[in-house]
C-alpha cells in the first residue's frame, strides 16, 4: 500500500514527498530526515526567501516611485498639492497609487480579482444563454446562425484559448516533424543534404515565423470564413517549435542499435515492418525527448506570438493589461506570469508521464 | 562417424578473404579460409580474441560483405541476410518493447506467411516451451533476465526452421551456472531438430560438449583454419558422462595446447 503511494508519487514526478512519507512511517529516520531537509525544507524555505526578496524589492521601488510622484507634484503645483498627494498615496487610494512593481500581497489580490472577474463573466454568460435560448431555437429552425455571446473573455477563457492554440501548434509540429524526422533518419543522403534547412530555420525567431506565416495565410485564407489570427498563431507556434522533434527523431532513427537492425535483416522484414516494428519503437525515447522540448518551446513562444498576432489568449491578456495601466494591471501581469510558468511546468510533467507510459525503457 | 561423412555439404566457405579498409590500408582479417560443414553437423569455432571469428560468422549470416571467395549454402552462393541462416547474437538482441512471444512471432510470420495465426503461435509456443519459457509467453522482453532473454533468442532462431544456425558466443555474457543450463537447453532442442550449427565460443569445455568438430583458428591477421578436432563422443550426450569420459581430457588437452601457441 505505502509502496503504491511512493510509486504513484514517483510516476507523477514528485519524488520529493517520498522521504517525508517514510519519515512519518519511521523508516530510517536519520537518512530520511536528511532527505526531507534537502528535498522538502530547502525548497519551501526558498519560496519564503523568494517572497521576502520580492516584497522588499517591491517596497523599495514603491518608495522611489512615491518620492518621485510627490516631487513632481511639488515642482508643478507647489507644496500644498505635494502634501495632499503624499496623504492620498498613504491612504491607499487607488487613484493616486504609484505605478511600480507589485508586492506579493498585491499579486495575491490581483489573482483574487481575476477569479472574481471570471465568476462574474461566467454568470453573465449563463444568463445570456438562458435569455437567448428561445430565440436561438427559433433561429435554428429558420436556418439562421444562433446569437453568440460577444462579451469580454475572462482570464480563464484566455487560458483555455491559449491552451487550444498551443495544442494545435504542437500537433502540427508533431505531424510534420515526426514523419520528416523518420525520413531523414533513414536516409543518410537526405540527412546530410538537407541539414542546412534545419541549421538555417531552427534559430529563426518566433516573430519572424509569425510574419512569414501571416504573409502566406493572408493570401490563402483571404476569403475563407475562419479565425485567421488563430490559424496564423498556431501555425507559427508549430513551425517555431517543431525543430527539436525533427532533430531528435532523425537522430533516434539513425542511431538505432545495430543489433536490432541485424535482426531485422536476418528476418528480411519489409521496409514498413522494419520502420514500424523496429526503428520507430526503438526511437520512441528520443522522439519523446524531442516532443517534450517542442511542447515547452511551443508554450514559451505562444505568448509572444499571441501578443503580436492580436489573437486572443494569455499573450494578448498580458499586452492589454500592460497597455491599459489600471491600478492592478501590474499585479495581473505577474499573476499571468505565474500561471504561464505553472502551466508550462504541468505540460512538461504530462509529457514526461506519457513518455514513461509508451517507452519500453520504463525503468530509466 | 561414417554416417556424417555420407551427409551432403550444407555450408561451404571457399577461399574466403576478408579485409577491412582502414586509413593505413586494408586490414586483412581472414585469408584463404576454407570450411565445409555437413548437414546435421554441429561445429564450434575457437580462436584467440580478435582473430576474426565474429567476422566469419557475420559473413555467413550475410550481414558483412565478403572481400573475396564464396560462401555456398546448400550449393548456392548466399546473397544478403535471410532467415535460412538464423543468428543467435551474443547480446540477446530481443526487441524490448515486445513480449517474448511477439519476438519469436515476428520471424515466424516472415518464414510462414501462409500459416494461420494459430499455427504460427503454436510454433512459437512450442519452441518457447522447449527452452523452458512455457510460463513467460506474455512477459515483456525487458522484464526477462539475461539468461531468459537468451532462451528466447534460441527459440527465435529454431522457430525460423533455418538451414544453418549461427551462434556467436551465445552464452558469453552469462554466469557459469546459467551458461551450463543454457548449454543443456541448446543441445536438447538441437538434438531433436539436427539443424546444421556453427557456434563461436571461447569456452573449450562448451565446444567439446556440444560439437561434432571443433575448428581452431590461427591468430589474426590473415587467420585461417589451424587445426580441427573431431569429437567422437556418443550422442545424445549427458554432461556427467562426458566429463567422466577419458577422451574428454584428450580433446581438452588438444584444444588448450593449440590455443597456448
Ligand atoms: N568494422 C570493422 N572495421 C575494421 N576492423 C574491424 C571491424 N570489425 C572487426 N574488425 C577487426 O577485425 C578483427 C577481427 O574481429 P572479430 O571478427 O570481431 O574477432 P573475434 O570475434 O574473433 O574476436 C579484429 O582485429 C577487429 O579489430
Ligand atoms: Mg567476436
Amino acid at each position: 500500500m505505502s509502496s503504491k503511494i511512493s510509486n504513484a508519487l514517483r510516476w507523477i514526478g514528485f519524488t520529493s514527498l517520498e522521504p517525508l512519507l517514510k519519515l512519518i512511517r519511521g523508516e530510517e529516520p536519520k537518512k530520511n530526515g536528511l532527505l526531507v531537509f534537502k528535498k522538502l525544507l530547502v525548497p519551501i524555505l526558498s519560496v519564503f526567501i523568494f517572497l521576502g526578496v520580492c516584497n522588499a524589492g517591491a517596497k523599495y521601488l514603491y518608495n522611489i516611485e512615491r518620492e518621485r510622484k510627490i516631487e513632481n507634484t511639488r515642482s508643478v503645483q507647489g507644496e500644498e498639492a505635494a502634501q495632499q498627494m503624499a496623504d492620498c498615496i498613504d491612504s491607499g487610494d487607488i487613484s493616486c497609487k504609484p505605478n511600480s512593481l507589485p508586492s506579493p500581497a498585491d499579486v495575491w489580490s490581483g489573482a483574487k480579482t481575476l477569479v472574481e472577474d471570471h465568476k462574474m463573466i461566467t454568470a453573465d454568460k449563463k444568463e445570456f444563454k438562458e435569455k437567448t435560448a428561445a430565440i436561438n431555437k427559433k433561429r435554428k429552425k429558420q436556418g439562421k446562425s444562433p446569437i453568440e455571446y460577444t462579451g469580454r473573455p475572462s482570464f480563464v477563457d484566455q487560458i483555455i484559448t491559449s491552451l487550444k492554440t498551443v495544442f494545435a501548434g504542437f500537433l502540427l509540429a508533431a505531424l510534420i516533424a515526426i514523419p520528416a524526422g523518420i525520413v531523414l533518419g533513414l536516409s543518410e543522403t537526405l540527412r546530410s543534404g538537407l541539414n542546412w534547412v534545419i541549421q538555417i530555420f531552427k534559430p529563426v525567431s518566433p516573430v519572424v515565423w509569425l510574419l512569414l506565416v501571416s504573409m502566406v495565410i493572408k493570401t490563402i485564407l483571404a476569403n475563407a470564413d475562419m479565425d485567421k489570427s488563430f490559424v496564423i498563431s498556431f501555425i507559427s507556434v508549430g513551425l517555431c517549435s517543431m525543430w527539436a522533434t525533427l532533430v531528435n527523431t532523425s537522430m533516434g532513427v539513425s542511431s538505432v542499435d545495430k543489433d536490432y537492425l541485424n535482426v531485422s535483416k536476418v528476418l528480411r522484414l519489409g521496409v514498413l515492418s522494419n520502420v514500424f516494428k523496429v526503428v520507430l519503437p526503438a526511437s520512441v525515447p528520443l522522439i519523446f525527448t524531442g516532443l517534450r522540448i517542442t511542447l515547452s518551446v511551443a508554450w514559451m513562444v505562444l505568448i509572444a506570438i499571441e501578443l503580436l498576432a492580436q489573437s486572443p489568449g494569455l499573450g494578448s491578456f498580458v499586452w492589454e493589461e500592460f497597455q491599459n495601466g489600471s491600478s492592478d494591471s501590474n499585479a495581473k501581469i505577474i499573476v499571468a506570469m505565474f500561471v504561464i510558468g505553472g502551466i508550462g511546468f504541468l505540460l512538461d510533467r504530462i509529457m514526461m508521464f506519457v513518455q514513461k507510459m509508451v517507452s519500453f525503457d520504463s525503468k530509466a | 562417424m561414417e554416417s556424417v561423412i555420407e551427409k551432403k555439404t550444407m555450408l561451404e566457405c571457399k577461399d574466403i578473404k576478408k579485409a577491412y579498409p582502414t586509413p593505413k590500408g586494408d586490414f586483412v582479417v581472414l585469408e584463404d579460409f576454407q570450411l565445409q560443414v555437413k548437414e546435421e553437423e554441429f561445429i564450434s569455432i575457437i580462436g584467440h580474441s580478435g582473430c576474426g571469428k565474429s567476422t566469419l560468422l557475420t559473413m555467413v549470416a550475410g550481414l558483412n560483405d565478403i572481400t573475396a571467395g564464396d560462401i555456398l549454402l546448400d550449393g548456392t552462393a548466399i546473397a544478403g541476410a535471410g532467415p535460412d541462416r538464423a543468428v543467435v547474437f551474443q547480446s540477446p538482441s530481443l526487441f524490448p518493447w515486445m513480449t517474448a512471444l511477439d519476438n519469436v512471432l515476428l520471424g515466424v510470420k516472415q518464414v510462414f506467411p501462409h500459416a494461420t495465426k494459430k499455427q504460427r503461435e503454436d510454433i512459437c509456443k512450442y519452441y518457447l516451451n522447449k527452452v523452458g519459457l512455457g510460463d513467460a509467453f506474455h512477459k515483456k522482453a525487458n522484464d526477462l533476465s539475461q539468461g531468459m532473454k537468451q532462451r528466447v533468442g534460441i527459440a527465435r532462431a529454431f522457430a525460423l526452421k533455418p538451414k544453418v544456425l549461427l551462434l556467436d558466443e551465445p552464452f558469453g555474457m552469462l554466469d557459469s551456472m546459467t551458461r551450463v543450463e543454457l548449454q543443456d537447453v541448446l543441445i536438447d532442442v538441437w538434438s531433436k531438430e539436427k539443424i546444421t550449427a556453427i557456434m563461436v565460443t571461447h569456452d573449450v569445455d562448451e565446444a567439446i560438449f556440444l560439437s561434432d568438430r571443433v575448428i581452431m583458428m590461427t591468430g589474426g591477421p590473415y587467420a585461417k583454419v589451424g587445426d580441427i578436432a573431431h569429437i567422437g563422443l556418443e550422442r545424445p550426450r549427458e554432461r556427467h558422462a562426458v566429463l567422466e569420459h577419458p577422451d574428454f581430457y584428450k580433446y581438452r588437452q588438444h584444444l588448450l595446447t593449440f590455443l597456448d601457441h
